[in-house]
C-alpha cells in the first residue's frame, strides 16, 4: 500500500480547499496535500460561468473559473503543495491516518499532523423534501443540471420550471434562457427569495420569468419524461391550500432547494456538530472540536459568496500550520457565541480567548427570517462589543460582522447576538 | 421480412417470476426465451416491492400462496451462496398493539406451525422491547419468526437472469408480445416487433399485465387488479432503528405498514394499499405519504422523517381468486400463468419457477438436465465491502476500481462498467442504479447522475443524448446545437 506524508492534508480541492493549501504554505507548513476527487481542482467554482465572484476578495468581478484560476495559480507556484485529482478519502482517524484511493496509487495511507476539511456541501434533493407524483427523467438538481450546460455541454431541458430560489436556481433559469430553453417559473415555498438579491433582479427580472412566493409543486406529471407539474400555494405552515393548484408544462424540472454542508468524515470521526448550520462547530481559528482537525467554507455552513469562504479558509490554513509546527494552544478560556433572536446561526460557535490577537474576529450569520430596520447587537454579559443597524436582514444574505480589536478584552464565557427592532 | 425463430419456451416478463423460471428452466436441455417489454429487467413490481422473504405464516393454510412462499424462502436461503444473493435472515416481527390484536397473533402463529414455518415464537412487550428499543412503548407483544429476512430483489431476478443467461437461455429486453401464433386453437408462438417466435410452451409471467397478455392468447379466466403501494426509504444514518423486519398486526387487505431495515443499512417504511385502474400509475402521492407515516409511526413513534432520501410506489399484481393463478390456461393450450403474483410473490419466486417447470413436465415438455449446469454466476467485486488490502490488490489489477463515482456508496467507476457488460448488463442510469447502488444514496444521483450518464454512453457506444433514465423515452439530456438536439434512436 502507498505511504504518504504530509504536515497538513485538506480534503476537498475547491475554493476553501485551495486557499487553504496557499495560506498553510506561506505559514509554514512543509508539505501540504489537497485531496480532491474531480478531475480538476476548483470545485464548482469550474461550473459556475456566470460573472459576480470575487468583489470583495480581488476587488475585481470574476467568473468562477477566473476565481478557480487566480488560486490554481497561486497553487502552481508554491511547489510545497500537491494536488491529487481523482483522490476519494474513503476514511479519516482520529490519530490523523487518512485513507484514500486514486486510481494511479491505489489505496493510500496518508499521516498528517493536521487535517482541513473542506468538502464543501451537497444539494437537497427531491426525495428530501418528498414531491409527489411520478419519477420520470427530466428532474434535476440545479447544480447537477449546470455542470451538464458548462461543463459537458448538454442541456437537461427545454422547458423549464424552477423549484426553490437558491442562487443556484436563479442562475440557472438565466442561462437555460440564454440557451435557448424556455424558464416557466420559478417557486419558492417561503414567503420571500432565498437568493441574493442581484440574482433576483439579474436572472429572473431581466428576463420575465414570473417568480411565485408562498408557492411550492405539489404534483410531478410524465411517464418517461416529466410532462407538467402541479402547483399551489402554501399557508403559513407551508401546507398547499386546496383550490389554488395549477398546472405548468414543462419537460424538465430543476430543484434549488437548499444545500446540505458534506459532513459524512466528520460525522464518522465525532466531531461537535452544530445542528443548525449542519456543520461542525468551530472556533474563530476554525479549529473543529477535535485539536488538529479545522474546516473551512461551506463544509461548516453554507455561504452566498466565494469570497468568504477563501477567507476562511486561509483561517484554516494559517492555524493548521500553527498547529502542525506544534505552536498553537489548544487549551485555555473559551466563550461560547449563542444566536439568540433573529439571528439562526452564527460562526465561529467558539472563540478561544488565548488565540493569538491577529486571529480575524469576524462573525457569520444568518437571520431567521426577513427583517427591515433592525439592530444587530452583539454583546458579552453587559458589555455591548458591537452595535450596526441593518435597513434590510434576509435569511439568504449572510449578515458579517467583525468584532473591534479594542473590544476582546472584554469578551466574557459568552457572546451573544440579537437583532433588535 | 421478419424472422422466425424456434424454442421449446418462451418466458413473457423479466421480473422476479420470469427471471425465476428462466434459471430454473436453464437446468435443462431446452431452448428458452425469456421477453422482456422494457429497456431493463426486473422495471415492475420487482423494483417497488417491501423486500421482505417472508416466512410464511400469513397465507391461508393449502393456498399456493402458503406452500410457495414457505418452499421459496427455503430456496432462497439454498439459493444465498450459489448465486451470491443478498438476503439478510435478520427475522421479523409482527407487533401487537393490544390484547385483541394479541389473539391474532396466536391465529397467525397456528397458521404458520401448519404452513410449515420454523421457529415462530410469540414474545410479549419486555422482551419485544430489549429487541428493538426504539420501537412504541406502548405494544403488547409480537410474533417474532427467526425465518423472515430482508433482501434485494431487484438484485435477485438480476442474478436469476444473468445466471440463465449463462446457461444457455436468450434474455431480450425491449422486445413485447404483440400477439400470439395460434394453431388449432393452442398456442404455438409468440409475435414481437423483432418477428415471430415459435414455441412449444408459453410461460405467462408479464406481472400487472398477465390478464391483457392472457386474453391475447383467447383466455379471458382471470383478470389482474393492480394495487398500489407507497414507500419511504430512509439515509443510512438513521438505519440502526430496527434490526428486523416490524409488522403491525394484519388485515385481511394487506399486511399493513411495515418498517425495515433494508439489506444495505437503510430503513424504509410503507406500503399503504389502494386499487387502481390504471397499470402505469406508479405515482406518490401526499395522501398516501401521510398515511404511511402516520401508520409507521405506530410501531417506531420517533421516525426521522428528515432523514427521509427517496420515496417511491410500486403495482402488486393481485389475481381476482386472490391466489397466485399458477396452472396450464384452461382454454388455450400451449400457454402456461405464473400471474396473479402479489405479497408474498417474492418469497415465493424460486418456488414458483420449480412449480412451473414441474407444469410443464405434466404437459409433457422433455425435461433432460444439462451435464454442464453452472450454478452460479462469477462474484462481482464490491469495492464497499472490502478491506483496504483488497481494494488495493483491486486498484493494480484494474486502476478503474480507484476512481469513485458514487460518493455516498462509495461505487467505482470498474463497478459501473461491470455492471454494464455483464450478461443481462445494465443499459439506463436506473439500470446502473440496481445493479450497484450508484445514485441510491443521498445525495440521490445528484454528483453520480451526469458521470454515470457518460460511462453508459461510452461503454453502449452510443451518444450521450441516447442515455436513458429507465422507461424506453426517458432520454436525460439534449444536444445543446439547435437543430440538432432531437434523439431520433436509442442506438
Amino acid at each position: 500500500m502507498y505511504e504518504h506524508k504530509a504536515e497538513v492534508v485538506i480534503i476537498g480541492g475547491g475554493p476553501a480547499g485551495l486557499a487553504a493549501a496557499v495560506s498553510a504554505c506561506d505559514n509554514g507548513a512543509d508539505g501540504v496535500l489537497v485531496l480532491e476527487r474531480d478531475r480538476e481542482a476548483g470545485g464548482i467554482l469550474q461550473q459556475c460561468i456566470h460573472n459576480g465572484f470575487g468583489l470583495h476578495h480581488f476587488k475585481q468581478e470574476l467568473t468562477g473559473p477566473g476565481y478557480a484560476g487566480r488560486y490554481l495559480q497561486q497553487v502552481k507556484e508554491r511547489p510545497n503543495i500537491n494536488v491529487m485529482l481523482n483522490t476519494m478519502v474513503l476514511s479519516v482517524a482520529e490519530d490523523k491516518t487518512i485513507m484514500a484511493v486514486n486510481p494511479q496509487y491505489g489505496v493510500m495511507r496518508i499521516a498528517a499532523k493536521a487535517v482541513i476539511f473542506t468538502m464543501g456541501c451537497r444539494e437537497r434533493t427531491r426525495g428530501a423534501i418528498r414531491i409527489p407524483g411520478t419519477r420520470p427523467a427530466g428532474v434535476f438538481t440545479a447544480g447537477a443540471a449546470q455542470r451538464m450546460v458548462n461543463m459537458e455541454g448538454y442541456l437537461p431541458g427545454k422547458k423549464l420550471v424552477i423549484l426553490g430560489s437558491g442562487d443556484i436556481g436563479l442562475i440557472m433559469a438565466r442561462r437555460m434562457m440564454l440557451e435557448g430553453a424556455e424558464v416557466q417559473a420559478a417557486l419558492e415555498i417561503m414567503p420571500y427569495c432565498n437568493g441574493l438579491t442581484r440574482n433576483v433582479v439579474q436572472c429572473l427580472e431581466d428576463y420575465g420569468i414570473p417568480l411565485y412566493l408562498s408557492h411550492t409543486i405539489v404534483a410531478i406529471h410524465g411517464k418517461d419524461r416529466v410532462s407538467g407539474v402541479t402547483c399551489a400555494r402554501v399557508d403559513e405552515k407551508m401546507q398547499p391550500i386546496a383550490g389554488t393548484e395549477f398546472d405548468l408544462e414543462c419537460d424538465c424540472l430543476l430543484l434549488s432547494v437548499g444545500l446540505i454542508p458534506e459532513n459524512e468524515l466528520s460525522r464518522e470521526l465525532g466531531l461537535t456538530m452544530d445542528p443548525l448550520t449542519a456543520g461542525p462547530v468551530v472556533d474563530q481559528l476554525r479549529q473543529t472540536s477535535l485539536p488538529g482537525f479545522f474546516a473551512a467554507g461551506n463544509v461548516v455552513h453554507v455561504h452566498d459568496l466565494v469570497d468568504f469562504v477563501s477567507e476562511e479558509g486561509e483561517i484554516a490554513g494559517k492555524y493548521a500550520a500553527r498547529y502542525a509546527a506544534g505552536v498553537l494552544p489548544t487549551d485555555g478560556p473559551v466563550a461560547l457565541v449563542k444566536a439568540t433572536d433573529g439571528i439562526r446561526t452564527a460562526v465561529p460557535q467558539v472563540i478561544r480567548l488565548n488565540a493569538d490577537d491577529t486571529a480575524t474576529l469576524r462573525l457569520y450569520m444568518r437571520a431567521s427570517k426577513p427583517e427591515r430596520q433592525v439592530t444587530l447587537v452583539i454583546s458579552s454579559g453587559d458589555q455591548t462589543l458591537l452595535e450596526r443597524k441593518l435597513p434590510v436582514a434576509k435569511p439568504g444574505e449572510m449578515i458579517v460582522a467583525e468584532i473591534p480589536a479594542d473590544k476582546r478584552g472584554a469578551i466574557k464565557d459568552s457572546i451573544t447576538v440579537v437583532l433588535k427592532h | 421480412m421478419p424472422t422466425r425463430e424456434q424454442a421449446d419456451v418462451v418466458i413473457i416478463g423479466g421480473g422476479v417470476v420470469g427471471t425465476a423460471i428462466a434459471r430454473e428452466l436453464a437446468k435443462y436441455n431446452l431452448a428458452v426465451i425469456l421477453l422482456e417489454e422494457q429497456p431493463d429487467l426486473a422495471m415492475g413490481t420487482t423494483k417497488a416491492n417491501s423486500a421482505i422473504l417472508h416466512a410464511g405464516f400469513d397465507a391461508t393454510v393449502g393456498s399456493l400462496k402458503a406452500t410457495l412462499n414457505v418452499r421459496g424462502n427455503e430456496l432462497y436461503r439454498q439459493m444465498k451462496d450459489e448465486l451470491d444473493l443478498e438476503i439478510d435472515m435478520v427475522g421479523s416481527l409482527v407487533v401487537a398493539l393490544d390484547d385483541e390484536e394479541m389473539k391474532t397473533l396466536s391465529e397467525l402463529q397456528k397458521r404458520g406451525r401448519e404452513n410449515g414455518v420454523p421457529g415462530l415464537e410469540i414474545f410479549g412487550r419486555d422482551q419485544v422491547l430489549a429487541m428493538e428499543p426504539n420501537l412504541a412503548p406502548d405494544i403488547a407483544g409480537a410474533l417474532y419468526a427467526p425465518t423472515g429476512g430482508v433482501m434485494l430483489p431487484f438484485g435477485v431476478a438480476l442474478a436469476f437472469a444473468e445466471n440463465a443467461s449463462r446457461n444457455g437461455v436468450q434474455v431480450r429486453t425491449e422486445c413485447p408480445v404483440t400477439g400470439f401464433v395460434i394453431e388449432n386453437g393452442a398456442v404455438v408462438g409468440v409475435k414481437t416487433p423483432e418477428g415471430v417466435i415459435a414455441a412449444k410452451y408459453v410461460v405467462n409471467a408479464a406481472g400487472t399485465r398477465a390478464d391483457a397478455v392472457s386474453r391475447l392468447a383467447g383466455d379471458d379466466s382471470f383478470a389482474i387488479q393492480p394495487r398500489k403501494g407507497e414507500y419511504i426509504l430512509f439515509d443510512k444514518s438513521v438505519g440502526n432503528l430496527v434490526k428486523a423486519a416490524i409488522f403491525p398486526t394484519p388485515t385481511k387487505l394487506s399486511k399493513g405498514i411495515l418498517v425495515a431495515p433494508t439489506i444495505h443499512g437503510n430503513i424504509f417504511i410503507g406500503p399503504n394499499a389502494f386499487n387502481l385502474t390504471d397499470k402505469d400509475d406508479v405515482a406518490t402521492t401526499a395522501p398516501g405519504m401521510a398515511e404511511i407515516i402516520a401508520g409507521a409511526r405506530r410501531l417506531l413513534p420517533g421516525l426521522p422523517l428528515a432523514s427521509g432520501i427517496t420515496q417511491f410506489a410500486g403495482l402488486r399484481a393481485v389475481a381476482d381468486s386472490g391466489d397466485f393463478v399458477i396452472r396450464p390456461s384452461s382454454i388455450t393450450p400451449g400457454l402456461v400463468h405464473a400471474a396473479g403474483i402479489q405479497s408474498p410473490g417474492l418469497s415465493a419466486a424460486p418456488a414458483i419457477g420449480e412449480k412451473i417447470v414441474a407444469i410443464l413436465g405434466e404437459l409433457g415438455l422433455p425435461l433432460l438436465k444439462k451435464t454442464n449446469f453452472i450454478p452460479g454466476n462469477p462474484r462481482h467485486a464490491v469495492f464497499s465491502k472490502m478491506d483496504m488490502e483488497a481494494r488495493h490488490e483491486l486498484v493494480a489489477q484494474n486502476p478503474l476500481y480507484g476512481k469513485i463515482i458514487c460518493r455516498c456508496e462509495t461505487i467505482t467507476e470498474a463497478e459501473i462498467v461491470d455492471a454494464i457488460q455483464r450478461p443481462c448488463g445494465a443499459r439506463t442510469v436506473d439500470g446502473v442504479k440496481r445493479r450497484t447502488r450508484a445514485g441510491m444514496g443521498r445525495c440521490q444521483g445528484g454528483f453520480c447522475g451526469p458521470r454515470v450518464t457518460a460511462i453508459l454512453a461510452r461503454e453502449l457506444k452510443i451518444p450521450l443524448t441516447a442515455v436513458r433514465k429507465d422507461a424506453p423515452e426517458s432520454y436525460l439530456f439534449y444536444d445543446k446545437i439547435p437543430g440538432n438536439c432531437e434523439v431520433k434512436n436509442n442506438v
